[in-house]
């Protein structure tokens, strides 16, 4: 277990552009489990790949465990690597897969069999050690993929994007196995994944990227509920927050806040809407509609409608809803960054 | 026989392929066999079957034993030399470099010039009074100027000689199938194992080599024939000599069959290498096969 440090981390692929990744400044604890968050594009595979030695950085440092690695090679680093692709080694066994980093790393040959033995039992694979990579369903590679990275007992986990091969199913109950993993063996682990519904599930902290920067690091709860601008205020949330325009303020509710005007107690702001399209999924209701009236009559909004709210939602109907003040978000236009309370001309 | 439109247009662009497979293999192939049991001379007419008396008289020639020898040495010498040079090869053309198109271009080049001219231009290189080879050891003092070697006129630096020449020519089509196999593995499965502790020679010989096995089966399969079958580097640089000592079977089966004009008994030193090739053929079809399921 270790800390993982980068300083002013930065990576240019061609001279003169923009770098995928661009002086971050990071800093993982000692057994947590973060999560880099961000789209296609963002670096945050990049950054993983510097911090395991597989990229080299255009300048900055990386610190594992207080020590400086930047210029060591992956395999004098202390690090363990799940690939989206898993990478097992389709010519060996599992049980010969799962030792190769302990064959590799020289640990005495009469350990083997006991850590193997360890680490599949970890992960539930120990009936599967005598067959080959091919022989095995996306589930059962992933966790092989797992039991050779915790096998020699690493001083950090990277994952790199580790579910987005499994389908829609097992990925919510390999991620839920993934978190009680790291629970129980409490290494530090960076978790890669453009999807933020593992994020928020798995991270104990989430870093948000865009354009090869940090835009926020905090809990799923901060990053949701306290954005730190409007990027992370609408890459995250399904659908994502409403932003209105006024002078140089921005201002921000999340559609779950979007309510029937008769259900917002306290002070609030009434939005009148014409319903243009509504989502039926069961537990809730996506309903979009334009507003009516006022400054932003025919802006587009986002409402969420939990099941448990009986109104009927029916398509050119007109619906007066409101959002309660203290839901309500503010950010400066200019720098799309996020700023206390302000006046906002709602009229 | 009622064929519709389709088939008969199917039967009709099928035709020439199977005709040309025929008149310039199937014919040959049969007439081989057919020669090789009967008493056939250039020049004769009429034709005696006589059983097996020329593979008899083929098996008890100490020229044909030499040859049948020679062929498997010089077969596996030049393969083992090209595998090896063909998987070094590929390493370093698999990365980004300046000029690396340039670099392909030429390790392809003896692959794409005819191979007379090529082994024409070996048999100058290792010429006994012009050899360049030979000028450049006595300039450096490593030979005396009249006691320089023979490249082509003593037994071992003949077979030498050839065995180099054909590698060379060979070189490059073993180095584009490996440089392809080499390619096909993802980029993540060898960075896994850099991550895992392995430095180049592990991952190398533990993660890449056995991953390109099937491809370098194929290679091999194609090589062994290709150089099995083949006389031109031994025809033009040596004719078999000095006293056979390079003589290969198929150098042999023409020079006793065509030279000699005893087309019998040239037939049925080819005939030798139907079964040899058929064996290895499935050895090594059966090795890629295997491979593969695993």
């Amino acid at each position: 277990m270790a800390v993982v440090e980068t300083r002013k981390l930065t990576k240019i692929f061609t001279q003169g552009e923009l770098g995928a990744v661009n002086e971050v400044d990071l800093l993982v604890r000692e057994g947590e489990f973060l999560v880099f968050l961000g789209p296609s594009g963002s670096g945050k595979t990049t950054l993983l790949r510097m911090i395991a030695g597989l990229e080299e950085p255009t300048h900055g440092e990386v610190l594992i465990g207080g020590r400086e690695v930047t210029r060591l090679p992956p395999r004098d680093r202390g690090i363990a690597m799940v690939f989206q692709s898993y990478a097992l080694y389709p010519h060996l066994s599992v049980r010969k897969n799962i030792a190769f980093p302990l064959k590799a790393q020289k640990v005495p040959r009469e350990k083997h069999a006991a850590k193997v033995e360890w680490a599949s039992s970890l992960l539930g694979i120990g009936h599967l050690l005598d067959r080959r990579p091919r022989e095995l369903s996306g589930g059962e590679r992933q966790r092989v993929a797992l039991a050779r990275a915790i096998v020699r007992e690493p001083q950090v986990f990277l994952l790199d994007e580790p579910l987005s091969n499994l389908d829609a199913k097992l990925r919510a109950s390999a991620r839920e196995e993934l978190s009680r993993f790291h629970k129980r063996v409490g290494t530090t682990t960076i978790y890669v994944t453009h999807d933020q519904v593992e994020a928020m599930a798995m991270g104990e902290r989430v870093a948000v990227l865009a354009q090869g920067v940090v835009r926020q690091i905090g809990s799923p709860r901060e990053v949701y509920d306290e954005p730190a601008d409007t990027f992370v205020a609408t890459f995250l949330g399904s659908p994502p927050m409403n932003l209105m325009e006024a002078g140089d303020v921005i201002a921000g509710f999340r559609p779950e806040h979007l309510l029937p005007a008769k259900m917002v107690p306290g002070p609030a702001v009434p939005l009148r809407l014409r319903i243009s399209n509504v989502e039926y999924l069961g537990a809730e209701r996506i309903v979009y509609g334009l507003l009516r009236g006022g400054r932003f009559d025919g802006q587009r909004v986002i409402a969420r409608i939990p099941a448990t709210v009986p109104a009927p939602f029916a398509l050119d109907e007109v619906h007066d809803l409101a959002v309660a003040e203290a839901e309500l978000k503010y950010f400066d236009r200019a720098s799309g960054k996020r700023t206390g309370r302000r006046e906002f001309a709602w009229r | 026989m009622a064929l519709n439109a389709s088939a008969r247009l199917g039967v009709a662009m099928f035709a020439p392929a199977l005709l040309y497979i025929a008149a310039l293999v199937g014919l040959p192939l049969a007439l081989a066999f057919i020669y090789s049991v009967g008493d056939v001379r250039v020049g004769s007419v009429g034709y005696h079957f006589v059983g097996l008396d020329n593979f008899r008289s083929v098996l008890q020639s100490p020229t044909f034993r030499r040859s049948l020898a020679n062929s498997f040495v010089f077969t596996v010498s030049t393969q083992v030399i090209v595998i090896v040079c063909a998987n070094l090869l590929a390493l370093a053309l698999r990365d980004r470099f300046r000029g690396r198109g340039l670099v392909r271009f030429l390790v392809l080049l003896p692959w794409v010039a005819p191979i007379s001219l090529g082994a024409i231009g070996w048999k100058w290189i290792f010429d006994s009074i012009y050899s360049v080879v030979n000028w450049g050891l006595v300039h450096l003092h490593l030979v005396k100027p009249f006691d320089a070697p023979m490249w082509l006129g003593e037994p071992r630096l003949a077979m030498a000689s050839v065995i180099l020449v054909h590698a060379w020519r060979m070189l490059p089509f073993s180095t584009v199938i490996l440089l392809a196999g080499l390619t096909s593995i993802p980029k993540d499965i060898p960075e896994s194992a850099s991550v895992d502790g392995a430095g180049f020679w592990r991952s190398y010989f533990e993660i890449i080599l056995p991953m390109m096995r099937p491809i370098i089966n194929v290679a091999i399969l194609f090589g062994v024939i290709f150089t099995f079958t083949d006389m031109t580097v031994v025809y033009i640089l040596t004719r078999g000599g000095p006293y056979d000592t390079t003589q290969v079977l198929p150098s042999l089966a023409f020079f006793t069959g065509i030279l000699g004009s005893d087309l019998a008994e040239g037939a049925a030193i080819s005939v030798f290498l139907v079964p040899i090739l058929a064996v290895i053929a499935v050895l090594m079809l059966r090795v890629a096969h295997r491979a593969e399921v695993v």
